[in-house]
């Protein structure tokens, strides 16, 4: 049989994972123990593995605690029951990239040791040479797994918890994670649909559409092609037609006004990094003249107005984010069903402690003041931060998707990403800790998300992609397959993907190849089954206007015709800039507050078009919890057939059959073409599935319901109105 | 003179122009206000579209003139209002302003002022009556009753037994009347335990009652005792019977020093006695007034949680919820009978008797069968609308009034947000629900017992009202799970703060458009597609009778409403 712990010394206490004693299980014997083990990927190399582990859950119900093998790889921590899975489970969201007993080693957020029922935080290898009865890890995408060494052989455990700790927790090389294993083994799937996929902004053509979209006039910089003015700059990008080359040279990229979008007006949305500070004073005039012409150049791309935002100084930064974040998930990641039930009467004073949501508000605060400049006042608008990547990326990137409609479809959203974000140079390694080695960790894409699920919420008539969508990306960060999310520059990725040649084609795919991870039927939880595309007339309408394009203008495209008194007022402005000079440029005050909400009121009064200006609403209560995201694990708060999938289901069925109707209609008049295409097809009735859906979908939840178990552990602050008579007829404080 | 709408049987009692509204959200604003018997109105014609405020008189708790001093209008009055909002006006001292006011006050509490309810003066007439909504003979015979364990007792059909419960009764057959006088002697308010609801399978049942007259003394009740025995034995499926007392152990020991109490496990066999520690109708009010608080008018964003956290407001629904859940499982899961009490049977046995009934049957979240759950489990069974509204009464300050019907209509509406496709009816109807349970506009919730509700023949039932304009009231999303029992999660992660009711007067909190319309779209569109394609078949029937191939001109145009595309 098996060995207990040390020699048997360690008998297990009842507080450890179930209460199933030694005597009770019965593994098969080790002869004719089947040999499992995970369907490994291209390129992944197992490091160590242990039998006879048992991975516990937390509702400490010996049922659901399983034997296993464990396994770590070069990609995952992988734990393969002993159990034959039934062959007829159908899993209507599996990742094929990992299972739901995988954990990606990148995905790992934390690991925690259990020593003589003491819970520690395991930090780095010094504590490896005691391995603890109990591995406890929590995930990035908050799943949590139990794992008692406590069955397997002494050598065993002790190997496979060093072998887990090292490859986690130690700082390694960018070649080392896993994508670049896989990338060699992999061949590249052809682009053939080019047209139909995200545009990449990796050419000097995709800058040139989309400027050519949006209708901007700005000039396009080649001159970085091999990364010769900074090393985090795009290879292609535009800057105010009036920034003279050789501004663009002076500062390592910083202080240069990048164009990120432009408003159908003519006024344009631009970053930039924040010049260095410097002491001496000769310099600081240096710099002064220097931003004086990048903002004058700012100002003449429209109506020769330009205010300033720098995000630094307005918004949190980016260790003020991590550390509400690690507050605000601690509320998820549950080891025990006694524990939740007790954080669960805490639960709206920790969820505001944490300022999660608070961050999240004040970011669509700001992107809506952006807005406001942009859409009321028609004035060209500078984002300034530090680094020019995060807050930046946040910020730009929504308020180019309340603005444009085009964002808000999949496609669009995935081309925003890449435009903002992958070429915009947010340092995903390091915000997301992938290599270890620094502590710049912070989850701001994730916050951009956060940002967008509220939106979505919402507004979700105005989205073609769904929470799922978001939820999926939302974890795909923390799985060091993809491109996407692996470099912290375009630069880097050059450099990378170019000093390979002798080691064969190196086939890092980006995240947007859905297929990797899901199949198409899958893929089809992605689409809002409420999304509000243009119908055809519309759009024939408007292609008519606009041969590429659709995108809903409330005014004309080009600039109203100059009359004489506008002609007038340009050169005043003009003169007054000369002669005023930096002190015009506005920076946002406190006043800002006021007005956005009279900016969103005005905006509310109107009739609502999900294919124009979206803006969030920000009171208290409409900032909410993203609860796919954050509970999906929980078996408690699943809602056994509830949920917004019921929803779902419903207008699934519908679809199809209005589908099912088309195709009745067509076969009657002898036609071929079908107004809409497959739509997603729930697999059992929405009776049966929970509010977890389409996550964790394979998990038995219990028919039996939840019930709080530390009710009336909590006092109520209810004083002498408790002790009461109901029919106490005395006379007391006013009742409505 | 600009007419105000009115209802039917509706007049106009004062008018008053130059009256200032303070509009919490959107300024001041001028206008005339009228008082007729049935609400407040006030039109100013200084914006456009023109500003209208709206209040039914019954929805008023209190009117309080205030210190101001805006202008010429040296006097203020603020209306406290039972549905969250307290509208302030401001006007210059004058006899027409000073008159208008003191109409207000009268006509908002008519019966401190000997006028009837504007129930009885409302002439509105409708195709369906919906006083005929419930007959209790027909809901126990849906559920199986009478059976060969349970009848139909006709003991208090003249109120005699019970003043507070309904004429019909069902209670175990073996029971003779001379026990169940005994019995009711026993139960506080004479509430015996009665049955609610039988599960269609295992015949476990939900039975009420109020609580026994222990005393001090520990008093026993033989009769009591095997009453229970008897509805124990009812369900052969399990040999225990589950007693709820719905409230905290500590104030039932309380109670019991004061000659009430709880069934003492040791004089009654087989019995299992469980505290849900719901807090008592005092503690709900409270908790109300602080919501208000923390609503309107203006809602603090930085602090909202810890807000609405401080109210317990929500803490207490999912005490509602877990213990409803508690019970519905013991039956479902449990097949185990079930008696529910508090204190006198009429508060949160009504909430929990009638929340665990709409988990386990799905008739009553259909929208007429909600109707018939009101009917029986609130109205019927005395919950105390008068008392705990106090309907047309100035006495504000009275300790019986306390929201727990809106309560529980919150608790139907958190089951409704985890189950968006469960209930046929929608967010409007509970609105709707809650608007007219203080409109004192129908006479439906106007009275505190079935004996005291002879109004059948003077008022119009809300129902009337409601069956006439189901297209308004129902779930696009409804689908039918027949047979199937919901269980919502009483975790306060799943539950929120019911802002379209709670925060509806704040005009940012207002949805622009409901998310449903799309799937109104679709069902339109199928329609349109059914009735398309019937017509082609019907063509290519005649057709080929004619000719064989024959072109059928233009084809459809169904392009016109493509509204989902894939990837």
């Amino acid at each position: 049989m098996f060995s207990l712990g040390s020699g048997g010394a360690k008998s297990p206490k009842p507080s450890f994972v179930s209460y199933v004693t030694p005597e009770e299980i019965k593994p098969e014997g080790e002869g004719h123990l089947q040999e499992r083990s995970p369907e490994f990927l291209p390129g992944e190399v197992v490091f160590c593995s242990a039998k006879h582990i048992l991975k516990c859950s937390q509702d400490e119900d010996s049922e659901c605690s399983v034997f296993g093998t464990l396994f770590c790889t070069n990609f995952r921590v992988s734990f393969v029951s002993d159990a034959i899975p039934p062959e007829d489970t159908v899993q209507p969201f599996k990742n094929k990239l990992y299972g739901e007993n995988d954990i990606p080693l990148s995905c790992v957020d934390q690991i925690y040791g259990d020593y003589d029922e003491k819970k520690k935080l395991i930090t780095s290898s010094q504590m490896m040479n005691k391995y603890p009865s109990k591995i406890i890890i929590y995930c990035k995408d908050l799943r949590v797994f139990q794992f008692s060494l406590l069955h397997a052989k002494d050598e065993t455990a002790k190997k496979i918890f060093q072998g887990i700790i090292r490859h986690i927790l130690e700082p390694k090389s960018l070649k080392c994670v896993f994508a670049f294993s896989y990338g060699e083994t992999t061949v590249s799937v052809p682009d053939v649909q080019r047209k139909q996929t995200t545009v990449m902004f990796d050419t000097a053509a995709d800058w040139l559409d989309e400027m050519k979209r949006t209708k901007g006039g700005c000039k396009l910089v080649k001159d970085n092609e091999d990364f010769g003015i900074s090393e985090k700059l795009p290879q292609f990008f535009f800057v105010p037609t009036h920034v003279e080359n050789e501004d663009l040279v002076k500062y390592q990229g910083k202080g240069i006004p990048i164009w990120c979008w432009s408003h159908h007006t003519g006024c344009a949305l631009f970053k930039m990094a924040s010049l260095p500070v410097v002491q001496e004073e000769s310099n600081a005039k240096v710099q002064k003249a220097y931003m004086e012409r990048m903002l004058n150049a700012v100002a003449q791309n429209h109506l020769y107005s330009v205010k300033t935002e720098d995000l630094s100084e307005t918004l949190p930064n980016i260790q003020d984010i991590q550390q509400s974040y690690s507050k605000f998930k601690q509320n998820f990641l549950i080891d025990s069903m006694a524990e939740f039930w007790v954080s669960d009467v805490k639960w709206f004073s920790t969820l505001e402690t944490s300022r999660w949501l608070s961050i999240i508000r004040q970011c669509l605060h700001k992107a809506v003041e952006v807005v406001e400049s942009l859409e009321q006042e028609n004035t060209n608008i500078v984002l300034i931060e530090k680094g020019g990547s995060d807050l930046c990326c946040v910020i730009s990137s929504l308020v180019q998707l309340m603005l444009d409609p085009y964002y808000r479809t999949l496609i669009g959203f995935q081309s925003l990403v890449q435009k903002e974000w992958v070429e915009g140079g947010h340092n995903f390694p390091e915000r997301g800790n992938l290599l270890h080695q620094s502590d710049k960790e912070s989850p701001v894409f994730l916050l951009f998300l956060e940002c967008v699920w509220q939106l979505l919420q919402q507004h979700s008539p105005g989205f073609q992609f769904s929470e799922t969508y978001l939820t999926v990306l939302s974890d795909s960060i923390n799985v060091a397959v993809f491109s996407t999310f692996l470099f912290s520059t375009p630069c880097q990725k050059a450099s990378i993907m170019k000093t390979e040649p002798d080691r064969g084609a190196l086939n890092i795919p980006p995240v947007w190849e859905w297929s990797l991870q899901f199949d198409c039927k899958a893929q089809g939880f992605f689409i809002n089954l409420l999304y509000r595309a243009k119908s055809k007339q519309e759009k024939a309408l408007r292609k008519a206007q606009r041969p590429k394009y659709t995108r809903q203008l409330s005014l004309p495209s080009t600039p109203p015709p100059k009359k004489g008194f506008f002609k007038e007022e340009t050169e005043n402005l003009k003169k007054m800039l000369r002669g005023k000079r930096i002190s015009r440029w506005m920076q946002l005050s406190d006043s800002a507050q006021a007005s956005v909400r009279e900016f969103y009121a005005a905006w509310q009064r109107k009739p609502l078009d999900y294919h124009g200006l979206l803006l969030p609403c920000l009171d208290g209560p409409a900032v909410r919890l993203w609860t796919q995201r954050y509970l999906r694990w929980i078996p408690e708060v699943q809602i056994l057939g509830g949920g917004d999938v019921a929803l779902m289901n419903k207008m699934a069925t519908l679809v199809q059959e209005v589908q099912e109707l088309c195709k009745e209609v067509d076969r009657q008049v002898c036609q071929a073409d079908s107004c809409l295409e497959n739509p997603m097809v729930f697999l059992r009735s929405s009776v049966h599935l929970s509010s977890s859906f389409p996550f964790a979908a394979n998990r038995m939840w219990s028919f039996r319901p939840a019930i709080p178990t530390s009710i009336g552990d909590h006092q109520m602050d209810m004083g002498q109105l408790a002790i009461r008579d109901d029919e106490d007829t005395e006379t007391t404080t006013d009742v409505f | 003179m600009e007419e105000v709408p009115r209802v039917p049987g509706e007049t106009v009692k004062a008018v008053a122009k130059d009256v200032m509204y303070l509009c919490p959200f959107t300024g001041a604003v001028s206008g005339t206000l009228t008082v007729t018997d049935y609400k407040l109105y006030f039109k100013s014609l200084e914006r456009d579209p023109p500003f209208v405020l709206d209040v039914n008189l019954g929805v008023i708790s209190r009117v309080e003139t205030i210190s101001m001093q805006i202008g010429e209008n040296n006097r203020g009055i603020e209306i406290v209002c039972k549905d969250m909002r307290n509208p302030r006006f401001a006007y210059k001292e004058e006899q027409s302003k000073l008159e208008i006011f003191e109409t207000l006050t009268k006509h908002a509490f008519p019966l401190s002022n000997n006028l009837p309810l504007f129930a009885f003066l409302y002439k509105e007439t409708f195709p369906e009556d919906g006083w005929k909504v419930y007959d209790p003979v027909a809901e126990y015979k849906r559920q199986g009753l009478p059976n060969e364990s349970w009848t139909i007792s006709k003991i208090n059909s003249n109120f005699e037994v019970c003043d507070t419960y309904p004429a019909m009764l069902v209670v175990p057959t073996s029971i003779k009347d001379e026990e169940l006088r005994k019995v009711a002697s026993f139960r506080a308010k004479h509430r015996i335990p009665v049955l609610s609801w039988i599960h269609p399978e295992s015949q476990a049942t939900i039975v009420r009652c109020s609580q026994p007259l222990v005393g001090p003394s520990d008093r026993r009740c033989k009769e009591d005792e095997r009453y229970l025995q008897t509805i124990l034995d009812a369900n052969a499926q399990s040999h225990k019977l589950t007693i709820f007392d719905a409230r905290q152990s500590s104030v039932a020991d309380t109670n019991k020093a004061k000659d009430g109490g709880y069934e003492s496990e040791s004089f009654y066999p087989n019995v299992e006695l469980n505290f849900l520690e719901i807090p008592n109708i005092h503690v709900m009010r409270e908790s109300l007034r602080k919501l208000r608080e923390v609503v309107y008018p203006s809602i603090d964003e930085a602090h909202w949680l810890s807000g609405v956290d401080s109210t317990h407001w929500l803490e207490y629904i999912r005490l509602l919820l877990a213990g409803a859940v508690r019970v519905a499982d013991k039956l479902e899961c449990g097949k185990t009978s079930v008696v529910v009490h508090c204190s006198d049977g009429w508060d949160r046995t009504a909430q929990l008797t009638s929340l665990a009934m709409l988990m386990l049957d799905s008739y009553y979240r259909t929208l007429r069968g909600f109707q018939v759950l009101l009917e029986k489990e609130w109205i019927s069974f005395g919950h105390r609308f008068a008392a705990r509204l106090g309907h047309g009464d100035e006495n504000h300050a009275n300790s019986e009034r306390s929201p727990l019907f809106v309560q529980f209509v919150d608790c139907v509406w958190q089951m409704t947000r985890q189950f968006p496709s469960a209930f046929e009816f929608n967010e409007l109807f509970l609105i709707t629900i809650l608007d007219h349970l203080y409109s004192c506009l129908f006479g439906t919730f106007l009275y505190n017992s079935e004996q005291e509700r002879e109004v059948h023949s003077k008022t119009v039932s809300l129902w009337s009202y409601v069956n006439n304009h189901t297209e308004d009231f129902t779930n696009p999303f409804y689908v039918n799970y027949e047979n199937h029992v919901i269980y919502p999660v009483a975790s306060l992660r799943h539950l929120e703060l019911w802002v379209s009711y709670y925060v509806r007067w704040n005009p940012r909190m207002r949805p622009q458009m409901p998310v449903h319309q799309n799937l109104k779209e679709l069902l339109v569109l199928r329609t349109e597609l059914q009735k398309k394609v019937e017509e082609l078949q019907r063509d290519v029937a005649s057709s080929r009778s004619v000719s064989s191939s024959s072109d059928h001109g233009p084809s459809p145009s169904h392009t016109s409403t493509p509204l989902y595309t894939t990837v």
